[in-house]
This record gives structure tokens, sequence and C-alpha cells, in this order.
């Protein structure tokens, strides 16, 4: 075949030439030529440098600063620029010791070359400025500053959680936000407003030298992202309460939950033993952390939310209310106690004997003959085919007093507490191998029944406020919002008549006057509450008060456990009256001081 | 046709061009290795890194290469059209079945096996297109013939376009220069300059400006020509056709391209610099190949690929890794070596005594070409930041495959050349 345009054979050949010749000048330019980039390249190191924002503050609600940041510096190198190391100088810059410097520096360099490795972690503000001056005789190393949490109160520690470097599993999960090294809420507040708190992480470019000392910004800091802070928020707690039933806690192992009724507002929830949560935060950690691990009074477990206890007694007025509500009694409903009840061979002491004309006197007097019969009464109710519809009824109906059930706290680790059903006693004892006398101990609180400090405390909310609750929370909103945190407005009616309610709430009232808890008046104030003693097979009973007060217009519901004391009135009444006068009043009467420094000076810890 | 011996597999292959790309090829191997090499995972072998899977990539393209020497070369006289059929659906089944893949929706899944219709779509066209010229009736002289040449590449680069792959679009306009070649008058190559140029202006400019201003070249020139009836249907098909194109790319920049690659188009018109990518990359990319000097900052050296400072870096950018690592004479060899390649190819094409294969030779070259000058040019920041691979060398199985295939049906047909007279 013909060509017929030979004289285009050889075009593209002269373009192809023609262009790599062009390259070839333009490389020769960039290369040999313009020294610039050989420059910026080598004098000049471009470093992406993550900007952690400023995790938010917790305030109390008082507007107490209770959640601070405070300034911290961390040591990185990048293997590959150290030149000339000088260790024995680092060492006594850093003040580390030789043999540790070369383990963590050795790890480095095993790691990555190329990749920045901590050396030293959270160096003072003091400390890292008068290392930065000399910082330059050591290029590869830099600092970088990070904030740490500070606890000015130095209470409240396991509400308020704590920061720790995230996990694996942590980075994993985070969706791409967490970086190896990163710290993340654990525990309490921290935790659960994690998102709120942490903020965005910022990127920012900078030139750094030889010395990796920094240059200024890349470009008018063009491809930086600026880091934006985490939200401040408003807790529900009252730090100074809080501070205060410590120091009544102090010595003894137990709970206090103390809510504010009409809005479900946690002001105040101690775990006892406590520790300070300025430990877990800073350079020794670490070192902390294992000690309060290991202590055999676990000073970490949060006793409030985990913790559950039976009962007892304090659980008398809910069976009252869901007796009442199902018709198994009336408020006239008598019974006249011998001092104990008697079914068949079983036996249940009571500490009072006598007539009981009503179910408010049954409060008052605490009967548990009374309690027994009401229960067997409910559970195997006309209405119910069987004792095992009953259990559930009763059951189904604590439930809606936040029993047996989480109340839903913004809290981390909530426990259920918890109820046994029809199907656990079917199991035990087989379908028919049941009635409501094998069971009859749910109705003075004691067996297969726990609650804890958190749930005891909402259900006197729920009492307090004749027929409702709000779901418990430590932190109302955003500090600069107006509204309230929609989570923190979740109401739950509960669906028994309010006038079972204020029959209810004359028996608390009996108690406090002329019941088992007149320890419990303040002076120009009445409350109403309930003590209780929850069995402990493995040594000295649990004393448990539940209440609230003024009794016209509740403003504090308030639970107390304290472990291995007793009775209820021996120190978890007295404790919930100081807490609950301290709340009300600011200030403990007179007469009563005898009393804080009983509360504050006794030790139950061997 | 005419008589055909038993012949060899390796038998009249031209071992100089396998020498070159096998060069290219380990070339490559060492710039991946070194452009994400981890010091946590050195081995070159290991499977986890990039640098591992691109010598299971090699390997394949070496058996594929392999395949292709033991194939009769009239396989793809004959089918030519049959292949590029099959390549137009699977470009189309791309819209169907495709799965998005940063941000190009051009791969087709089968497995975990991912493959790049667009990348085959190269030597299929190149096929079709040979086919095309080689027939006997040719006559560029024909505007029927020109325009059907024209749509035979214009058609899968259309398909590619659509799919929001830009830089492989642009590939396609190598093929002019192979239609020029064998008949296609000059004032064609102006087709391609124009439709450049009306992608561009298109995402400047809003729409109307510049459909009215088509509008009015177009009756000015309607005007000027309207003796002649040839000439006024041209202006109106051009006028048809660029509306329709300013449209499709309208279209394709806000559905089909990704953020980023809008970006990138936008960075290069200078519409928007508050970007990191393109304006960053190419700034990174000048800085780490002229940081390399004369001779540049030896293996494994480059600290700038090392902080990832350039990304892309094993694709796209992967000159770069080239220029820091060793430095002038190392980027000039490498030019030298892709220019004798194509040299040697252009001499191939001038050698065949079958009208098929000097075509398809033309192609083979326009296409590398094309790719070495868009690639190399953006790294060195003389082209706009188009992401397509640099033959041989990148990082990717579809575009070494898609090469290895383009590169040795080349050999087959040269090593036939004496056998068989088309
Ligand atoms: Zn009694």
């Amino acid at each position: 075949m013909t060509d017929l345009y030979q004289s285009r054979r050889n075009v593209l050949q002269y373009v192809i030439i023609g262009v790599i010749v062009i390259f070839i000048v333009r490389l020769f330019f960039l290369q040999i030529v313009n020294k610039d980039y050989q420059q910026l390249a080598k004098s000049n190191v471009l470093r992406e440098v993550t900007v952690f924002p400023a995790r938010g503050l917790v305030f109390d609600r008082n507007g107490k600063l209770i959640i601070d940041n405070q300034k911290e510096y961390d040591l990185w190198v990048v293997p590959n620029q150290v030149k000339d190391l000088d260790t024995a100088g680092f060492c006594e810059l850093v003040g580390m010791s030789d043999t540790s410097f070369r383990r963590t520096f050795d790890k480095a360099v095993k790691y990555s070359r190329f990749k920045p490795s901590l050396i030293a972690k959270g160096l003072s503000v003091d400390k890292y400025a008068s290392i930065q001056e000399e910082l330059y005789l050591f290029p590869g190393f830099y600092g970088q500053v990070r904030t740490v949490r500070a606890y000015p109160f130095k209470s409240a520690a396991h509400v308020l959680g704590y920061i720790s470097e995230v996990n694996q599993k942590q980075i994993e999960r985070g969706g791409g936000y967490y970086k190896s090294g990163d710290y993340i809420g654990t525990g309490g507040i921290e935790q659960s407003y994690e998102k709120e708190l942490r903020g965005i992480k910022g990127t920012r470019f900078v030139l750094v030298d030889v010395h990796n000392r920094e240059q200024g910004s890349f470009n008018d800091g063009r491809f930086d992202t600026a880091a934006v802070p985490g939200s401040n928020m408003v807790s529900s707690l009252d730090i100074e309460l809080q501070g205060y039933g410590e120091k009544l806690m102090k010595g003894k192992i137990g709970s206090v939950v103390a809510i504010e009724p009409k809005t479900g507002e946690i002001l105040s929830m101690i775990s006892s033993p406590t520790y300070d949560p300025d430990l877990l935060t800073g350079q020794d950690r670490a070192k902390n952390f294992k000690v309060l691990l290991n202590d055999s009074l676990k000073p970490l477990f949060v006793r409030p939310l985990k913790a559950a206890y039976p009962p007892g007694s304090t659980y008398k007025p809910s069976l009252a209310l869901v007796g009442l509500q199902e018709g198994a009694i009336d408020y006239n409903t008598t019974y006249p106690c011998p001092g104990a009840y008697y079914v068949g061979p079983l036996r249940v002491g009571c500490h009072h004997s006598g007539f009981v004309p009503n179910v408010a006197v049954a409060i008052q007097f605490s009967c548990n003959s009374y309690f027994c019969n009401t229960f067997r009464r409910l559970v195997d109710d006309k209405p119910f085919k069987t004792v095992g519809e009953g259990v559930d009824y009763w059951k189904k109906m604590m439930a809606t007093l936040g029993l047996g059930v989480k109340t839903g706290i913004d809290l981390p680790n909530e426990g259920y507490g918890y109820l046994p059903d029809s199907k656990y006693y079917n199991k035990i004892y087989g379908p028919k191998g049941w009635n409501s006398v094998t069971i009859v101990s749910l109705g003075i609180g004691q067996g297969e029944i726990g609650e804890t400090p958190l749930q005891m405390a909402n259900v006197m909310a729920a009492i307090a406020n004749n027929g409702y609750w709000y779901t418990p929370h430590v932190i109302r909103k955003v500090a600069d919002s107006d509204s309230l945190l929609k989570q923190t407005i979740v109401k739950h009616e509960v669906p028994i008549d309010s006038s079972y309610f204020r029959m209810v709430r004359e028996g608390l009232e009996r108690v406090v006057e002329a019941g088992t808890a007149t320890v419990a008046q303040i002076p120009g104030t009445k409350v109403a509450g309930k003590t209780g003693t929850a069995q402990n097979p493995h040594g000295e009973d649990h004393s448990i008060f539940v209440a609230y007060a003024p009794v016209d217009d509740p403003k504090i519901a308030i639970a107390v456990v304290v472990e291995n004391s007793g009775f209820g009135s021996r120190f978890a009444a007295p404790i919930a009256s100081l807490m609950i006068e301290k709340y009300l009043n600011d200030t403990i009467s007179a007469p009563r001081k005898y009393l804080e420094e009983r509360m504050m000076t006794s030790t139950l810890i061997q | 046709m005419s008589y055909q011996t038993i012949r060899k597999p390796n038998q009249g292959v031209d071992w100089m061009l396998i020498i070159l790309y096998i060069t290219l090829m380990l070339i490559g191997w060492m710039a991946v290795f070194a452009a994400t090499y981890d010091d946590t995972q050195p081995s070159i072998f290991d499977l986890d890194k990039s640098y591992g899977r691109q010598f299971l990539w090699i390997l394949g393209s070496l058996l594929l290469g392999g395949a292709i020497l033991l194939t009769d070369s009239k396989f793809y006289t004959t089918f030519a059209y049959g292949l590029y059929v099959l390549v137009l659906l699977m470009l189309a089944a791309v819209f169907v079945i495709g799965t998005a893949k940063h941000g190009d929706k051009n791969w087709i899944a089968i497995g975990s096996f991912q493959l790049q219709p667009s990348e085959f779509a190269k030597f299929a066209t190149n096929l079709a297109l040979a086919k095309f010229l080689s027939g006997l009736t040719i006559n560029m002289k024909d505007l029927k013939t020109r325009f059907i040449a024209l749509g035979l590449f214009g058609l899968p680069a259309l398909l590619v376009l659509l799919q929001g792959d830009a830089g492989s679009t642009l590939v396609f306009l190598a093929f002019f220069l192979v239609l020029f070649r064998f008949g296609l008058p000059g004032s064609y190559l102006l087709l391609g300059v124009y439709v450049i140029a009306l992608s561009v202006l298109s995402l400047v400019f809003d729409k109307l400006y510049i459909v009215t201003a088509l509008i009015l070249i177009s009756v000015l020139l309607i005007y000027l020509g309207r003796r002649s009836r040839t000439q006024v249907f041209i202006v109106v098909a051009a006028f048809l056709f660029s509306i329709g194109y300013v449209f499709t790319t309208g279209y394709v920049f806000d559905k089909v391209l990704e953020k980023h690659q809008q970006d990138r188009v936008k960075v290069l018109l200078g519409q928007k610099v508050d970007v990191k990518d393109a304006d960053y990359n190419v700034r990174q990319s000048k800085i780490a190949i002229g940081s390399g000097g004369l001779w540049g900052k030896g293996f494994l050296k480059g600290t700038l690929t090392k902080y990832n400072f350039v990304p892309e870096q094993s694709t796209d950018f992967i000159f770069c890794t080239i220029g820091e690592e060793y430095g002038f004479w190392g980027s000039t060899l490498l030019l030298l070596l892709y220019l004798t390649l194509m040299l040697r190819i252009l001499f191939i094409a001038n050698r065949q005594r079958s009208r098929f294969s000097t075509v398809y030779a033309y192609g083979v070259a326009a296409i590398i070409f094309f790719h070495v000058l868009i690639n190399v040019g953006m790294t060195i920041g003389l082209m706009p930041v188009i992401g397509i691979p640099l033959p041989f060398i990148s990082y990717g199985g579809s575009s070494l495959w898609s090469f290895t295939i383009l590169l040795f049906i080349l050999i087959k047909l040269d090593g036939d050349r004496l056998a068989i007279l088309r």
C-alpha cells in the first residue's frame, strides 16, 4: 500500500523528542540551577501538627468550676532527624535516667526512624519552659503542648471520671477520630459527654528548620484547619454539698445519692471510699491508678450506680404503693401484729408489735407482719391465675418506679439492681414448687431483691413528686445555651394514683415524726423518710435511709447506704438528715452539731 | 492472505523493546518501594504493602506478555472490532455495576479483583482504529471516513468521560496524532484543542455566556459562509456538538466528579485557592524533585517521600520519588529510557509491511507519549493536575497490565511481520 503521507512520517518523532528535551531542560532548572527547592526541602521541613482543642470545662449548679484544664507538654522525637546526640546532656536537661532514656529511644528507633515517637510525657509548664530554651541543641526532639484535666475541688471523682489514653478498641470504634496516644474520657461525665467535651481536632502545617524551631506557618496557614474547642457543660451537682457528704462518709463504705425531685437533677453522688480525682491526671497517673485498682476497699468501684443492696424496709413504701394500686390493700387495711408474721412453719420477726390500724402506721413502725401480709395478698390476688402472674405484675409495677431497670442516668455502667420474676422461681423450685409463702421475704425487701442507691433515691423522688420522676442526670446543659439538654427532660409517669402516694407520704412523715427515724428531724424543716437494714451474710448489716424534704415542697430526695453499720437509724439517717439540712439551710443547727461531729469522726473501716 | 509456517513464539521478537519494558517495570517497583516504604514492614515482598503487591502485578504482566507471544497475530487483526465492541460493553457495564473507587466510577469488581475497563479500552480502540485505517478503500479525503475514524475513539472517550475519569479521556486525544499521520488534515488537530478549550471554558464561565457566545459566533460564520451549503451544515453541526458538549461537561463535573477532583480543576483554573489538594501537591512535588539536585538523595533517603508530603506518591506522583532520590541524572535517564522506547516503537512502525501493524504501532507510541507528557508534566508543574499513571512505573495492576497488553500485541505483530503480508 502506498503511503500518501510519507512527509508526515517523522512528525510524531520530532514532537516526542521536543517534549522530552523540554522536560529535561525544565528538570535542569528545577534540580540544578534553582537552589530554592533544595533549600526548602533541606532547611525547612514541613510538619503537620495536630492541634488539640481545649477540652470543655464543667461547672457545678452554682457556677463553680469543677473540671478545669491545665497545660502540659510531651517530648517527641523523630529518630532520623537526630544528629550528634549528647545523651548525658539530654538526660540532665529533661531529668530522665540514662537507662530509661535509652530504653524509650531504642523503642522509638525500632518503631520508625521517620515517624515521631513519645520520649517523655506530662512535663509541667514550668519544667518545659526551662527545657525549651536548650532544646535546639538536640535536633529531632520537640515538645507538643497538651491540656490535662484538673479538679479544683478534689471531690466527686466517680461522677466526673477521668481521661486516659485511648486503647486499640477505642481507636477502632472512634470512627477515625482517635490516634494512638490521644486521650479519651473514661468513666463519669468525662466518658458520657466525651463527644461534647472533646471538641474537634485541628491541623497546622508549620515550617521547621534543621534545629526543629518553628519558622512560621506554611503558606500563611492556608491549609490549616482550626481546632474547635469542646463545649463547656453545666452539671447539676452541688459541689459544696458533694464535698460535705464526702466528709460525712469518710471512714465508711457506702453511697449517698441526692436528687432534686422536680427535675431529676443529681445534687450529689458519693461513692465511699473515694479518691482525689487529680491522682489520675498528670505524670503519675498510671502508678496511682494501679494503687487504686489494687486497694481492697475498691475505691474505683462506683457504688451508687453499680452496687445492688437488698433494700430492706426502705422498700416498704414501694410495696405499699403497688399493693394500693392493685387493690390488695386500701388505706384502712388493718393487721394485728403479734411481733412476728406466722405462716405455717415460717416465722418472720417484727421489731414492733400491736395493732396496725392503717397503711400509714404500718410504714411508720415498719411492721414486717403487715407487709408480709400485703405482699402475699398482692401476688395471690384474684385477677392473677397463678402466683407467678402476681409476681410478674409486681415486677412490672416496680419497674415503673425505676426498680429492677436502669434509670437511664447519663453516666456509664449503670447497674440494673435486681428483681426476680416467675421464670426465676420456676427454675429454682419448678413451676408448681413454690407459692407466695416461699417468697414472702420479698415483702420486707430481703432475699432475691437488690436496689442500687440511685434507684432508692429515685423512688423517693417519685414519691416526693406524687407519681412522676425525671430520668436522673448529672449534666443539665451546655454552658452558653439557654435550653436544657433533651435527655434531661424525659418524664416518667408512674401508673399509680396520686392519692395512694399521699397515703404513703403520710406514713413516711410519721417515720421521722414519731417512728424509727426521729434522729432525722431538722429544726424548722419537716422531713419524711424511711430507715432500712440490708441483711448482710458476710458481716454486720448495712444501714440504709431514704428521705425527702421539706415535705410540702420537696427540694431534695436522698438515699444513704452505709455498709456494715447496723440499723438504718445509726449512721444512714443522721448522714442523710445532715445532707438535707446542709442543702436546704446551708448550715447545721446548733443542737445537731454533735451529730455532724460524730459522723465525721467515726470510722467503720478497720 | 498468504502462507504461514510454524514459528516459535520468540521468533522475530524485538528484544530491545522487551529489555526496555522490563527495565522500566523494575525501576517502577523500586520507586513504589521507596515511595510507600514503611520501615516497620521492610520486606519488598510484603503483600500488605503496595510494593509487595506490585511485585505480583509484575509477575502477572510477564505471564500475560508471554501468553500474548504464544497467540497468533492473526487473532488481533481478525477480532479487532470484536474486542473493541467487548470493551465498549464493559465501559457501559460500569454504569450499571461499577464500584466507585477514589471517586472515579470506573472499576468493575469481580470478586476481590478489580478491573478498570477504561485502561483496557486503550489497546482495543487502537486495534479497531488500525483495522479501520488498514482497510483497502480508506481515503482520508473522504469526510465520512474522517468522521468514522474520529468516532472510533470518540465513543470510548465519551464513555470514559461520563465515568468521571478526565485523565483517561485526555489520553484518547492521542489518536488525533495517529490520524494525522495517516492523512487527517492538520486543521483537525485544532478540534482536539477546541474540545479542551471548551471544557475549560465551560467550567470557568456560566453556561449562559458560553451558549450566547456560541450562537453569536455560529450566526457570524453562517452569514460569512452562506453561499456554501456544506459550510453551513458544518457550522450547525459544530454548534450542536458544542452545546451538547458544554452541558455534558457541566453535568459530569457537578454530578460525576468527586469533590477532590472538582477542586483540582478549579485550582488549575484559579477559581479556588483554599484547597489543600492540587495546589499543595504540585508545590510539594516540585520541592521533592527540586531537592534531588544533581545526584539525588539516594535510595530510600527521600525525606519528603517519607513524611508523605507528596500524596498519591506511588501512583500519579511516582516521578517525584525518582526525582528526589536519584536527582537530575536519574530523572533524565528515565526520560531518555522513555524516549528510546518511543523512538524504537516508531522505528518498528516504519519497518512494518502491513498497514495494520504500522497504524497500531503509531497508536502505541502516541498513547505512551501522552501518558508521559501529562504525568511527568504535572509533577514538574508544566501540566495541570490530572491523575493518570506513568506507564510501567506507577503502582497499580490495571494500568500495568493494560500497557503490557498494548506493548506485547505490538511485539507479536512485529515478530510476525516477515511471515504474513496483510
Ligand atoms: Zn409489726
